[in-house]
């Protein structure tokens, strides 16, 4: 199962999360430049890491948005392709127009880097399938710009198309309706605030539970 | 030509930054204000045949990158140098 990670200047959780996912097995792992517009068609999923993209100028994800590749990576995933957007890939994949809303600064205005619960909301998505709906995961968050934000006439679109993934328990940032992770209507487009990426070992390993989600999902494709 | 283009949160967007700023202002005693917000300022020159292709053209860098539509509202000024 071919898995590619795009590297923007300024990412810096790539090799977290192919450490994550190398050890979660089963997983053909290559490292994409931004730059770069490679044929994707034979991956089985992309992944857009954290990190601080361009450094956060005008706003977080805005000029990763725009890169050569993610031409590429909405092309694949209007083709309904695999994408999960973590923190700042989430900030692109809101930028970039594959999910709705956006990410604006934290209500607190402080940088948050912590340990949080979520509540797993469904498992009828491929990045779920595996995991109870109502379940709590235990995940790290760290990031300045987390507070989703999205009009109530579009919350209740998500709401009726089951979009919604993962809510805070403790909203930490001030989000619309808790909302700390979020799929497109066909489902293969995720992207989250939290890191499951570091959770896959020592201290917690509820991240792992996405990534088998993937798998079994995957699995059942192939 | 220059152009000055200003992004806010748009109305309905809490900005804490200007919250915070304001709750200052006002314990610093300037107690007669309201609605604070904090923006950003983007200027750029810009060479095109006349003002009304310059409006149009910095509107679309507005609406494609320069400001998020989600939750941003921008407005521009072109001014002859």
């Amino acid at each position: 199962m071919k898995i590619g990670i795009i590297t923007f200047p300024g990412s810096n959780c790539d090799d977290d999360v192919y450490d994550s996912l190398m050890r979660s097995g089963g997983f053909e792992l290559t490292k994409l430049w931004h730059k770069d517009t490679p044929e994707l068609s034979d991956y089985k999923l992309i992944v857009l890491p954290g990190g601080f993209s361009y450094g956060d100028y005008l706003r977080c994800g805005a000029m990763a948005a725009r890169s050569p590749i993610m031409e590429k990576v909405i092309e694949f995933a209007k083709r309904g392709g695999l994408v999960i957007g973590i923190c700042n890939g989430f900030q692109i994949l809101c930028e970039s127009g594959l999910l709705p809303g956006a990410l604006a600064r934290n209500l607190s205005l402080n940088f948050i880097c912590k340990d949080i619960k979520v509540t797993v909301e469904t498992s009828k998505t491929p990045w779920t399938q595996t995991i109870e709906a109502r379940s709590t995961l235990n995940l790290p968050i760290a990031h300045g710009e987390g507070r989703y934000i999205i009009s109530e006439e579009d919350y209740q679109e998500l709401i009726k198309n089951g979009q919604v993934v993962l809510t805070y328990q403790d909203n930490p940032n001030g989000s619309t309706h808790q909302i700390a992770g979020l799929c497109n209507k066909e489902k293969n487009v995720f992207g989250l605030m939290p890191h499951p990426e570091r959770a896959s070992d020592l201290r917690s390993k509820d991240g792992l539970k996405i990534w088998q989600s993937l798998k079994s999902f995957l699995g059942q494709q192939s | 030509m220059k152009a000055r283009i200003h992004v806010f949160y748009k109305d309905g967007v809490f900005d804490p930054q200007g919250n915070t700023v304001e709750e200052s202002l006002k314990k610093m005693g300037f107690s007669r204000i309201k609605n604070l917000r904090i923006g950003r300022v983007i200027d750029l020159e810009v060479d095109y045949p006349s003002k009304e292709e310059a409006k149009r053209e910095v509107t679309k860098m507005c609406e494609k990158l320069l400001a998020n539509p989600v939750i941003e509202s921008f407005k521009h000024e072109i001014m002859e140098t």
